[in-house]
């Protein structure tokens, strides 16, 4: 008997990605557009060139054996979607090969398949159906999966009125009673309420446990650590390191997290800005440490922003946006807010230095991004910086009762709670 | 346990399915046994193009009737009252509803099946099932159509008390000519799809041309001599025609040139089923 579930050699993935479309504003370039419009057409039947070609996976070589859960982790765009996407069958390699022995069920989204017009009890067939599950089988599961997903009254209603939890819970519900022998799951769980999440992974855990083989892809350490034995560290479509979770996990966090932590240019002619102002350095780093190396959620952040100030008599300084992943801004912070006197004080032609300190236990686990301002008499912006850094909290799952998913919300405070007894 | 059951067991474990991953390369196979594989997922998706389509109207599946009943009597009233198109001694309304069943089931066949990867791109990005299903869950659902349409024929060929001739036998076999064609057309124009959006634009202007070039309004007796051969290359021309003698008795049975057109059908359909294929690989890249 063949002792391994997945075998993957050399897999490889090009996509071709646009040709860079310079900004044509011109009226002429617009005339030439209109006049030849079958660009497009062109375009699709030559060959990509160079600069269009985006290896998502290159040269992956892997095993899993029969039983095994093992993680996939790495920054976003890393390559892990593509590999779940070939792994189960949705989109071939450009070279390589993979071999799969049993039967493949892949959890890339929950809810696949679902028409919202239809009624929980119609999509559970439909569903099932779609994931490759025979009638009869999902017969047999049927009330099984309505317990699970706790939605027996609305059996027959509409999924479009289900409340969003409602919809995850049934979605998942199906899917989890797929029973193949090769599970592959992308991250489904950042989903749902934290206590159904709690079940999901349970679930989970019994599918390993069972003796079938998961490959779990998923930003989530604490779930990749909880649920896998070994790991791959996916960056740039490559394969960083493979091996026991515990060691690629912290491979992976010491160095994984380094992307946008620190940019210095020491050039005043050619640094980022303008006549008035250039930036000189940019670094976050949590406070007893270097930049690149781990922020927890506990861990206080330093942001340093350096710049030249060009003009004399300049009332200037910096001010910083902190977004969330999903591009909303969490707070937003200037050195005026400790230190009035910066809004009166006039600087001088000079390098200056401004920091910014972020307590620990404010963040809630994620990657931020950093947006520079620098604002002249405290009102106008000057300089723009989209892009200045990014970091990571990481949630290391050591609070008490912590969980696997990720709370909700922008800031994960620990508060002071009363807690007695009153009656 | 039975000992038997403990050996099937094993031989389970001994060769479970082994799937290779790989970039296909030149005409694989059609992978027909992987699509009969999923052929219950195939019924879910007709039944959900119908049910999902129509929850939520007031009319709900009158819907289906309605269309073929509101089609018969324009038609009727602007070309066999107004105009007077010639119907070969057949009621007018008779006369276009024999056409109208086929041409529903054809056209809207090829409306679904032409816009069905694109539509479904949500669940085709998501999970893996012989994507080949999706395009003949279109054209299948035609068949809804024809349901509707057939009652309605029905009831009008009792209006209107026509006798039933034994020729009627020959219908089923117009209508998997007309189910090969519109899986064929659909093919192509779903393949095409994925890449060029101008398709979706094409589809209702293709049909409407079709339906010009078919004897849906007219028989085909007023047809030119000169262009008659070409004109009869349409597998569509045969069916309707073939349709109207079958029920009526009207106008010619399908000449020699139904089996030319049946054998450019089924090279359409063979050839847009392997184009189909190739596309599939990648489909997912590209939408």
């Amino acid at each position: 008997m063949n002792e391994h579930a997945i075998i993957a050699e050399n897999l490889s993935k090009r996509y071709r990605i646009g040709r860079r479309i310079e900004n044509h504003r011109s009226t002429a370039s617009g005339l030439q557009k209109l006049l030849s419009p079958f660009a497009y057409l062109a375009s699709t039947l030559r060959e990509p060139e160079a600069e269009e070609i985006l290896w998502a996976l290159k040269d992956v070589t892997f095993s899993v054996r029969r039983g095994e859960a093992i993680g996939v982790i790495g920054r976003n765009g890393a390559g892990k979607s593509t590999l779940l996407k070939i792994l189960s069958r949705i989109t071939e390699p450009t070279s390589g090969r993979a071999v799969i022995n049993g039967r493949v069920g892949s959890l890339l989204e929950v809810g696949t398949g679902f028409h919202p017009e239809l009624t929980g009890r119609e999509n559970i067939y439909l569903s099932g159906a779609i994931l490759g599950m025979k009638r009869a089988e999902i017969d047999r599961k049927f009330d099984e999966i309505v317990a699970f997903a706790e939605t027996e009254r609305f059996l027959d209603t509409p999924v479009k009125r289900y409340s969003s939890g409602m919809y995850v819970r049934l979605a998942f519900a199906v899917a989890a009673h797929l029973e193949p022998e090769i599970l592959l799951v992308d991250e489904v769980l950042a989903v749902g309420d934290a206590a159904f999440q709690k079940k999901c992974l349970g679930k989970m855990g019994d599918v390993a446990t069972a003796g079938r083989t998961v490959l779990f892809v998923s930003h989530n350490m604490v779930a990749v650590q909880n649920l896998c034995s070994r790991a791959i560290w996916l960056d740039n479509g490559q394969i960083i390191e493979q091996g026991e979770t515990h060691q690629v996990v912290a491979k992976y966090l010491s160095l994984g997290s380094q992307a946008l932590s620190e940019q210095i240019w020491p050039d005043k002619e050619t640094a980022p800005g303008n006549d008035r102002v250039r930036i000189h350095r940019l670094a976050v780093r949590p406070e007893n440490g270097c930049p690149g190396d781990p922020i927890s959620m506990d861990t206080p952040i330093v942001v340093e922003v350096e710049y030249w100030n060009l003009l004399p008599d300049e009332i200037i300084h910096s001010c910083l946006h902190f977004y969330t992943e999903q591009q909303v801004v969490a707070f937003t912070s200037a050195p005026i807010d400790s230190h009035p006197e910066v809004a009166q004080n006039a600087k001088q032609v000079g390098l200056y230095k401004e920091v910014c300190c972020i307590p620990g236990n404010l963040l809630n686990s994620g990657v931020h991004r950093v947006l520079l301002l620098m604002i002249r008499n405290t009102s106008k912006i000057v300089y723009r910086m989209e892009d200045s850094l990014t970091f990571e909290v990481l949630d290391l799952g050591d609070r008490a009762g912590a969980w696997y998913g990720k709370e909700p919300g922008f800031v994960r405070p620990i508060l002071n709670w009363q807690v007695q007894r009153i009656e | 346990m039975k000992p038997s059951t403990i050996a099937k067991d094993r031989i389970l474990e001994i060769s479970p399915p082994n799937i290779v991953i790989e970039q296909s390369r030149g005409w694989a196979s059609l992978g027909l046994r992987d699509v009969w594989e999923y052929r219950e997922l195939l019924g879910y998706l007709v039944w959900r193009e119908i049910q999902g389509a129509y929850r939520q109207t007031a009319l709900g599946v009158t819907w289906l009737f309605l269309r073929p009943i509101v089609n018969m009597l324009l038609l009727s009233f602007v070309f066999g009252t107004m105009v007077r198109v010639p119907s070969d001694d057949v009621p007018y309304p008779l006369f276009s509803l024999a056409a109208l069943l086929p041409w529903g089931f054809f056209s809207n066949g090829v409306l679904r099946a032409s816009r069905s990867l694109v539509d479904n791109m949500h669940v085709i990005s998501k999970v893996y099932f012989p994507r080949m299903i999706i395009p003949v869950a279109g054209a299948a659902s035609g068949l809804y159509d024809l349901a509707a349409s057939l009652v309605i024929l029905i009831i009008a060929m009792l209006i209107y008390r026509t006798p039933l001739r034994v020729e009627i036998l020959w219908l089923p076999i117009f209508l998997i000519v007309a189910l090969g064609f519109s899986l064929a057309v659909g093919l192509w124009l779903a393949t095409l799809s994925v890449k060029y959006r101008d398709v979706s634009f094409a589809v209702t202007f293709l049909l409407q041309a079709l339906m010009y070039m078919s004897p849906v309004i007219y028989p085909v007796s007023i047809v030119p001599q000169a262009i008659r051969f070409i004109y009869q290359l349409n597998p569509m021309t045969g069916v309707i025609q073939g349709f109207r003698w079958s029920l009526f008795g009207s106008g010619q049975p399908p000449e020699i040139t139904f089996l030319l057109s049946i054998g450019l059908m089924i090279l359409a359909l063979v050839s847009g089923a392997y184009i189909f294929r190739r596309t599939e690989r990648t489909v997912v890249d590209i939408l």
